[in-house]
């Protein structure tokens, strides 16, 4: 018991990226009906936001420290960041330490342009062009923003801690009446997927609660009738495209802990989302996170050990097989609708 | 002139191909040693046997998403299963290439076989997601439980203990065709500064691919490629004209992934080595990148589009800031360091960059990739108003003026 | 006993019962008219005859088989051409690649593998399709795109595709919706033509009522799902409860 909620725990991050891409994908899919190939590169963007506002808030100036001496008695110079010069050592190194939330908020205005600047400039184009030409032309987007991570930050992995209070973890299992040290479970996790909860629900609220959400519902059904209806239809896509943007965005900025970001991290991440959209069902917002949760969940069942010695390698092709046997016996995948992409 | 079934003009596009194909070794190498331009030239073994194998995978990637319109993003998978296959022939029987490629071209069918039949049920994207489940399921794989057969993360490769049951005494010990050795050159001539190098192994690849680039122009002449094309344009329509269109997609498939397995194949001839990233998503993505910019649905395209890119990949990423400070010294510093600066987004390592770009630029301003952009430019300087709506010509291209490996 | 035999059929959409026990027999060589209002359920039994929807109940026969779960494609090759609404063509292609697919489809059946002949070198396809041209009077146009065809050539050219398959059965759905009066005319002299050049069966759905009364010799009017009459065209015409279906019980 205790076993299988650990491995539910574990799949809790992984299934809340993808849910949180999926949702994107899903949303952009539905709204402007473009498959966007360049949105794991979103994510990962994201992710190099974090990286950035780490180093920013990094940036120190050396300052002659009297209290302290070197062993001839001179005194010594010690880095201050700016940070901490302007708000006090307390409150600086405080900024300094939770730069990954910080970046959340730095990051969403950056996201929301970058969403409104892709749409405009390039996505807005290929909406009457075939769905292969959309791949395509947001595949080759997706290799420029990779490389020119690659250019600005290099191609190892930067690692990003999380602020020291969520450091480490907790014996979750104690919490819910187990023994001690059977379910440890890193505190910074449990972040994440309450992160994505809180997200996710914003979006769907969003959606559901005010009139933009709605007209955005409507034409995510019926784009012509909410056209003829004298509505802008297009601006209100526009802001969705920037909200899918900004919600990949921030889902990198709070990964980063638990991955430390990589150019190639986007890529990583968007050939599993598509997985999970289709798996979901093609412009389904509850399919995209449902499928999200469920495959995150059953990857990290299948590295179970136990899992592995009764089936070799399933833990490398569980989430595929998944999508096959859902693309056969249920072609429009776990909730979507009829006919959407067939052509 | 007609030959083998061709018309007048298709056999002078035919012969084209072949001069320019068995020329190359000439051809791409324009320029003389030492010269600051010596950078360009690309008349390399290693390279060239790049371009007909590359070359090969396109052609065959074309028949599937030239013809019918089907966006596999898995081929990759047929790549690593044709290179996988000769070099286990090199470790049971011998380093005679003879044994592996035929079987080579018969796993990746039996493969794409049974791929294609289930991912073809579905069409659209998720056509394309399916095979490319597939093609990664593969990848980790073989890079996990299939060890004992790929040799994981290493790379399968020929050991000392291996069987090779029938290496003879003075058999070479790299891959060869009945003693052809393929990585030995047969004649480096030097005619005043101008070197080139004829090798065993590019001609090998260069005849096996004008041989197959006959097979696909018989293919995009026959009514089974008539067929394909309708695929593509109406579904709905073929069904009511009695057509089972499931055969055909399949047998695209099928076809295509023996193309695959053959280039997989041809890899593993060159350098006896097999490694699990040839199947990776990203090796699928690298030749829909060359059939598109090359031009989908036509002869020409893949070829060009092959070579433009392993071109490019080689040249590009060999310029370092040595020959471009050679190129800009005559300019004022400051101009100079700039470009250079500038060059750097494009050049070395970044050089994924300039194909990301390229490549965009492709799809948004010329969906017929290059050998439309050739025709326009063939256009301009006939002044002669376009056939038939233009479009229709696609299929039977003119070879366009580039250098056409 | 006619060509193509309805019996019983009835489907369901959900709640909305969209045909119920229709009953309908086609004469081998006539011209048989399927009328009646919106929402009537033509298009509906149209799709149960090619394979594209499978009736809930009842059963359709062509020729003496059942043409129940079988794909389009099959029934096609048992003798069932159909026109669309909006014509229906390969528009990448050319005129004459077009009505060729038709007639490899006639000489070849469903599949066959084929990749080393030359579709240049089929002089019995070539000169069927450019009979079949001639025959619709587009031989002209036979190198041009199919995508760059006026609407009347379209659906002379879908014609062409249907008769290349030389069909017992010609399904034609709302053959001219849309089109202007000029259109329509054309369309029903080619019709004519077509029918007095060979033997054929056509089942015509249609709106248009010139249309209807200038081909058809048998009609069925449907209404709600169901078959009202069946009669001649002089008796359907004044038929009260024709009247009553199209215009409301008012009149």
């Amino acid at each position: 018991m205790d076993a299988i909620i650990l491995q539910i725990l574990n799949g809790l991050d992984k299934g809340s990226a993808y849910a949180l891409i999926a949702l994107g994908l899903t949303l952009i899919f539905g709204t402007l009906g473009v498959v966007n190939f360049a949105h794991g590169a979103l994510f990962m963007i994201g992710a190099f936001v974090a990286v950035t506002v780490q180093r920013f808030l990094g940036f120190s100036f050396e300052q002659i420290d009297p209290d302290k001496t070197d062993f001839l008695g001179n005194p010594l110079k010690v880095k201050v960041t700016y940070v901490e010069s302007w708000f006090g050592p307390e409150v600086g190194g405080t900024i300094v330490d939770w730069s990954v939330p910080v970046a959340v908020l730095v990051a969403i205005p950056i996201m929301l342009l970058v969403g409104f600047v892709m749409e405009r400039g390039l996505i807005k184009h290929f909406y009457k062009r075939p769905h292969a030409d959309q791949i395509l032309v947001t595949f080759g987007l997706a290799i420029v923003l990779q490389e020119l991570i690659k250019y600005f930050y290099g191609a190892n992995p930067i690692q990003t801690p999380a602020p020291s209070a969520f450091k480490g973890s907790f014996d979750f299992g104690v919490l819910v009446g187990f023994d001690p040290n059977a379910i440890i479970y890193p505190y910074w996790r449990l972040v994440y997927f309450a992160f994505a909860v809180v997200v996710l629900g914003a979006v769907f609220a969003f959606l559901r609660f005010t009139t933009f959400g709605m007209v955005v519902r409507a034409g995510m059904a019926d784009r012509e009738t909410v056209g003829l209806l004298g509505i802008n239809i297009d601006k209100r896509f526009t802001i969705m495209f920037g909200i899918a943007a900004a919600v990949a965005g921030i889902a990198g900025v709070m990964y980063t802990p638990i991955l430390s970001p990589n150019y190639h991290m986007g890529m990583d991440f968007l050939v599993l989302s598509f997985v999970v959209v289709v798996v979901g069902g093609m412009g389904s917002l509850p399919g995209a996170v449902a499928a999200g949760f469920l495959l995150g969940i059953l990857q990290s069942f299948a590295s179970m050990n136990e899992i592995k010695s009764l089936i070799p390698g399933i833990d490398q092709v569980i989430i595929y097989l998944v999508a096959i046997i859902i693309l056969l016996t249920r072609p429009r995948g776990l909730l979507g609708r009829a006919g959407v992409m067939e052509d | 002139m007609k030959i083998l079934g061709l018309s007048a003009k298709d056999t002078r596009f035919l012969l084209i191909v072949i001069f320019l194909t068995l020329a190359t070794p000439i051809l791409l190498q324009p320029f003389p040693e030492g010269s600051g331009l010596a950078t360009f030239n690309a008349g390399y073994p290693d390279l060239m046997q790049r371009f007909a194998i590359f070359g090969i995978f396109a052609i065959g990637f074309n028949i599937l998403f030239g013809l019918t319109g089907y966006l596999s993003f898995g081929h990759a998978a047929f790549l690593g299963v044709g290179s996988y296959t000769v070099v286990w022939m090199y470790k049971l029987l011998d380093y005679n290439v003879v044994w592996g490629l035929p079987l080579a071209v018969i796993t990746s069918g039996i493969f794409a076989l049974l791929i294609g039949f289930v991912s073809l049920r579905r069409s659209g994207i998720y056509f394309s997601i399916l095979t490319l489940a597939f093609a990664q399921m593969s990848y980790n794989l073989a890079y996990s439980v299939l060890t004992p057969i790929t040799n994981g993360e290493t790379g399968l490769q020929v050991y000392s203990s291996d069987s090779q049951v029938l290496l003879g005494a003075s058999e070479p010990t790299t891959p060869h065709f009945f003693g052809i050795v393929m990585r030995d050159n047969f004649w480096q001539p030097n005619f005043g500064g101008w070197q080139f190098t004829f090798n065993n192994g590019y001609y090998f690849t260069a005849i096996i691919a004008i041989i197959v680039f006959y097979i696909s122009l018989r293919i995009f002449r026959s009514p089974f490629g008539l067929m394909l094309r309708a695929i593509k344009t109406n579904q709905t329509r073929l069904n009511y004209t009695g057509i089972n269109t499931r055969p055909y997609t399949l047998a695209a498939f099928v076809i295509s992934g023996m193309y695959a397995g053959l280039a997989g194949g041809l890899m593993a001839a060159m350098d006896p080595l097999a490694g699990a990233e040839r199947m990776q998503w990203t090796a699928s993505g690298e030749v829909v990148l060359m059939v598109i910019l090359g031009g989908a649905g036509t002869l020409m395209g893949p070829i060009l589009g092959a070579g433009f890119i392993k071109y490019f990949e080689n040249i590009f990423s060999k310029i370092n800031d040595q020959i471009l400070q050679g190129w800009f010294s005559w300019m004022p510093d400051w101009l100079s360091g700039l470009l250079i600066e500038i060059s750097h987004f494009f050049v070395g390592k970044s050089w994924h960059l300039t194909l990301g770009l390229l490549f965009m630029l492709v799809v948004i301003f010329l969906p017929g990739g290059l050998v439309e952009a050739g025709q326009r430019i063939a256009r301009l300087f006939k002044k002669k108003p376009p056939e038939n709506g233009g479009k229709g010509s696609d299929h039977h291209p003119q070879p366009a003026p580039h250098v056409a490996e | 006993m006619g060509i193509l035999e309805v019996k019983g059929v009835g489907k369901r959409f959900g709640g909305l019962q969209a045909l119920s026990d229709v009953n309908l027999s086609v004469a081998e060589n006539t011209v048989h008219a399927i009328i009646g209002p919106n929402g009537a359920g033509k298009s509906t039994l149209l799709n149960c005859f090619v394979g594209k929807l499978i009736p809930d109940t009842g059963s359709v026969m062509f020729n003496g088989e059942s043409v129940l779960g079988r794909k389009p494609h099959e029934i096609n090759q048992m003798g069932i051409s159909r026109v669309f609404q909006t014509p229906e063509i390969f528009t990448d292609l050319t005129v004459m690649e077009n009505v060729m697919i038709s007639c490899f489809a006639h000489r070849d059946g469903a599949f066959r593998l084929h990749p080393f002949e030359t579709v240049a070198h089929e002089t019995d396809i070539i000169e069927q399709a450019e009979k079949m041209l001639l025959d619709v009077n587009m031989a002209d146009k036979r190198n041009m795109h199919a995508a760059s065809l006026s609407r009347g050539d379209k659906r002379r050219l879908e014609m062409a595709m249907c008769l290349a398959q030389e069909p017992r059965l010609l399904l034609l759905d709302e053959p001219t919706a849309g089109m202007a009066r000029a259109d329509t005319n054309n369309t029903i002299d080619l019709l004519k033509e077509i029918k007095e050049k060979r033997d054929i069966t056509m089942a015509i759905i249609e709106h248009d009522m010139h249309v209807v009364f200038s081909l058809a010799e048998r009609i069925t009017v449907l209404a709600q799902g169901t078959p009202l009459v069946e009669d001649t065209p002089e008796n359907i015409k004044g038929h009260p409860k024709v009247k009553e279906a199209y215009l409301g019980e008012s009149v």
